[in-house]
């Protein structure tokens, strides 16, 4: 063999394929998170400083949480791939704005630090990190997590203590009946255009369909997420809202008379359809389980919604269908190209006995 | 109504305009050429030649003794001075025939024929005696290809035109420069299998191609060409099968002609063109010299044997950003750690790769189950659980996922955010199991 005859370059060998798209978890985490930007916005202006000030801690505890954690674990850190970010501010807005300072802390750690970093970090953790955050602190502090302040609308909210108390659309209508709902706002009308814009008690987050659902539809465009969840989840609450929920006119239980929009709009189901239950590390990866994954979130939260004693299950009915994410994702996979059913075998016929 | 096609599949950048212009050139014969003895899936040949023998172009210098072989033949005339291991693109030790040119270009005495005059045994007799291997670049010997047991009936013959790896052109040029070679070519083919229908598939890239392969076939009622949507692996022979005729070649192991089809590349055709009418052996063939490394993107014409380093020198040499050097397409091609290394029938292109174009990281992360890879995956795979569970060391569990139905056309390893290597998971997996 020749010699080289000039100094060879240094080549890098690996294997195929040698390009690459463009897509990074990180892009994904921060464009998820800005997607969240308009919602979040949207706190600010309904309930003032504090929202900004409940989120904040969100996520300054959670990237702690996370650093401290690997520091301890010894593995690098991930900040930078912006899913401690993202897990911090999907917190912020699934709390009430008048949420003590313990309770974002506490809440960001617990869904960071246990749900997450221990569970061998991104990637390894059963449960949605924020939900099982949320979930915490609502069982931890009750009263505190189901304090909900009225929006008030371009006032900064420094005085907090002036903030008066209402309650979500959903726990009027559980705890007090239909008749209050409307007291309350003046028509069913009025509900859904204060559910659809943003004009009512709840947490920080899931105040304005309007807001989320612009976020969620640059997530669409970018294809980071698909129909398959929020569908199916939205079409199941819908379709049981509609056949068991409550009568916007009678205000009583009819079969087949209930009211599809309100439950639709009310509470955490489109935060958490489009931004929670979507979560790629805890939902099924294949299209047709994500289906069954969607139709079993709805069903749950209208079970807890109808049936239950919370007024609102959107965050457990997700937390739940995440322990059947492995059972989904092992049942139900994909169809290999040129797959053929195995022919079935031909009974083997008797040999004849010879005599 | 969209064009024919597949499910899955990606949008790699094309990059095809830096060769596209790019009209065949023949490069001058080099002074020594290392024809390996194994340039084909199969048996290797044995050498028929010795250490200071004369030989002339076209001489056979390994003779193929199995059925699933191809012979090779020399490229240049002149001496025999080694014969010995050397290395080939794919990083392996393979026995060569190393031959110094005698520039005097000597041939070995030619018999053509007329194709039509010819049984379809005397046609796959010449093509196996010229040693055609499929030259898309996995390199599997022709004959076989074209002698499908009894009991399988062959319907259409395909040819590749879909060229879907990036960067390269070598058989864009062909098309567009030798129609009528690949037309005849193509006819041959469904001579030798006595079959009634041929199609030439093109991805809709390459209207261009399109339209002088049509207007060239419009003498043949059998011959169709066939527009197809642009997105890689269009060419791979399962998908290309799927999106011209509808039918899907069984997984776990089906070939092509279980649904009654034989695909053959475009290079490929013209070779056996030339096999069959002039009774050429394959000496030579087209290499696309290309990618952002290299000063002046050309489409050779080069002799099988030639080192890699002489394609790049005729190019104007790397740039100093280049970073890695491809034998074949950057999905699917093998990464080079010396550029002297012979080309052989099946190098399609010569990719040169600054860093810009292919960014390198041995940093990857745990996979988030976005699910990219299997909406990528054109078989209709898990990728990710292949790439888990190979990391995990539980190779066996793989085949559950049908490890072997993955043909490492690399779609799923190129759309994943975490950078995870999942061909090399793969490769790993199918290392450590059995087919099946």
């Amino acid at each position: 063999m020749a010699e080289p005859k000039k100094k060879e370059h240094e080549l890098i060998i690996s294997s195929s394929p040698h390009v690459r798209s463009g897509e990074s978890v990180s892009r994904i985490m921060w464009t998820v998170s800005l997607a969240l930007l308009p919602a979040f916005a949207g706190s600010v202006y309904f309930f003032g400083v504090a929202a900004l000030w409940v989120t904040a801690l969100c996520i300054v505890s959670s990237m702690l949480s996370e650093r401290l954690v690997q520091r301890m674990t010894g593995t690098g850190s991930s900040l930078s791939d912006g899913s401690a970010f993202l897990t911090g501010l999907l917190l912020g807005l699934n709390l009430p704005p008048s949420s003590p300072a313990y309770v974002p802390i506490l809440g960001a750690f617990v869904a960071v630090a246990i749900t997450k970093q221990l569970f061998g970090g991104l990637g390894f953790n059963i449960f949605n990190p924020a939900l099982i955050g949320r979930a915490f602190v609502l069982i931890t502090w009750p009263r505190a997590m189901t304090t909900w302040t009225s929006p008030q609308i371009g006032q900064l909210g420094l005085d907090r203590v002036d903030a008066t108390t209402a309650a979500t659309p959903l726990g009027l209508l559980k705890e007090d009946g239909l008749h209050e709902l409307i007291n309350v706002f003046g028509s069913m009308e009025n509900v859904y255009r204060s559910l659809f814009f943003g004009n009512t008690g709840g947490s920080l987050g899931e105040t304005s369909a309007l807001l989320l659902l612009i976020g969620a539809a640059l997530l669409m465009y970018k294809r980071y997420i698909t129909w398959q969840i929020p569908v199916s989840f939205i079409g199941t609450v819908a379709v049981i809202a509609f056949i068991f929920g409550t009568n916007p006119e009678t205000g009583g239980l009819a079969l087949f008379g209930g009211d599809p929009l309100f439950h639709v709009l009310s509470g955490g189901l489109i935060l958490g359809a489009f931004f929670m239950a979507t979560d790629y590390v805890t939902v099924p990866s294949v299209r047709s389980g994500q289906i069954v994954f969607g139709v079993g979130c709805g069903l749950i939260t209208m079970l807890i919604r109808l049936k239950g004693g919370f007024p609102e299950g959107v965050m457990f009915a997700i937390l739940l269908m995440n322990c059947f994410t492995p059972i989904i994702d092992r049942s139900m996979r994909t169809k290999t190209f040129g797959f053929r059913e195995p022919e079935k075998q031909a009974e083997p016929k008797p040999k004849e006995e010879k005599h | 109504m969209g064009l024919a096609t597949f499910k899955g599949g990606v949008h790699p950048p094309e990059k095809k305009e830096l060769s596209r212009e790019a009209s065949l050139t023949p490069l001058a014969p080099p002074k020594t050429v290392v024809i390996p003895l194994s340039q084909h899936i199969g048996a290797p040949c044995a050498a028929t030649v010795e250490i200071g023998q004369e030989v002339s172009i076209g001489q056979e210098v390994g003779v193929a003794e199995a059925f699933v072989s191809a012979p090779v033949h020399s490229s240049v005339s002149g001496k025999v001075v080694a014969i010995g291991e050397f290395p080939n693109p794919m990083g392996r030790m393979v026995k060569s025939v190393v031959i110094e040119n005698d520039g005097q270009e000597t041939w070995v005495e030619l018999k053509g024929a007329d194709p039509s005059s010819l049984s379809p045994e005397e046609i796959k007799d010449r093509i196996s005696a010229a040693g055609i291997v499929g030259m898309g670049g996995a390199a599997f010997p022709t004959k076989v290809k074209l002698s499908p047991p009894k009991e399988k009936t062959i319907d259409f013959v395909i040819l590749n035109g879909a060229e879907c790896e990036p960067y390269l052109n070598a058989d864009y040029r062909l098309m567009v420069e030798k129609p009528d070679e690949v037309i005849e070519g193509l006819k041959i083919i469904m001579r030798s299998l006595g079959v009634e229908k041929g199609y030439i598939g093109i991805e809709s890239n390459k209207p261009q191609a399109f339209e002088i392969l049509t207007s060239a076939a419009a003498q043949y009622p059998d011959v169709e060409v066939q527009m197809l949507e642009v997105k890689y692996p269009q060419g791979a022979e399962k998908m290309l099968i799927k999106a011209i005729t509808g039918r899907e070649v069984p997984s776990k192991g089906g070939l092509p002609m279980d649904v009654g089809c034989v695909v053959q590349n475009i290079g490929t055709a013209v070779a056996i063109r030339d096999a069959v009418k002039l009774g050429r052996p394959l000496i030579e063939r087209v290499v696309t010299v290309t990618g952002g490394g290299i000063r002046e993107p050309k489409n050779l014409l080069v002799r099988v044997g030639t080192m890699v380093s002489e394609l790049v020198e005729a190019c104007g040499g790397l740039t100093d950003d280049t970073v890695k050097v491809i034998s074949g397409g950057p999905m699917m091609g093998f990464a080079l750690s010396t550029l002297e290394v012979p080309v052989t029938k099946g190098t399609s292109g010569i990719l040169v790769m600054t860093e810009s174009e292919a960014p390198h990281t041995d940093k990857y992360l745990n996979c988030i189950r976005c699910g990219r890879c299997i909406d990528a995956c054109p078989m209709g795979l898990m990728p990710q659980m292949l790439s888990i569970l190979s990391e995990a060391g539980q190779s066996e569990e793989c085949k559950e996922y049908n490890l072997w139905d993955c043909f490492e056309c690399g779609s799923c390893a190129f759309v994943c955010p975490s950078k995870r290597p999942i061909v090399q998971f793969v490769r790993l997996a199918k290392s450590q199991t059995k087919p099946g």
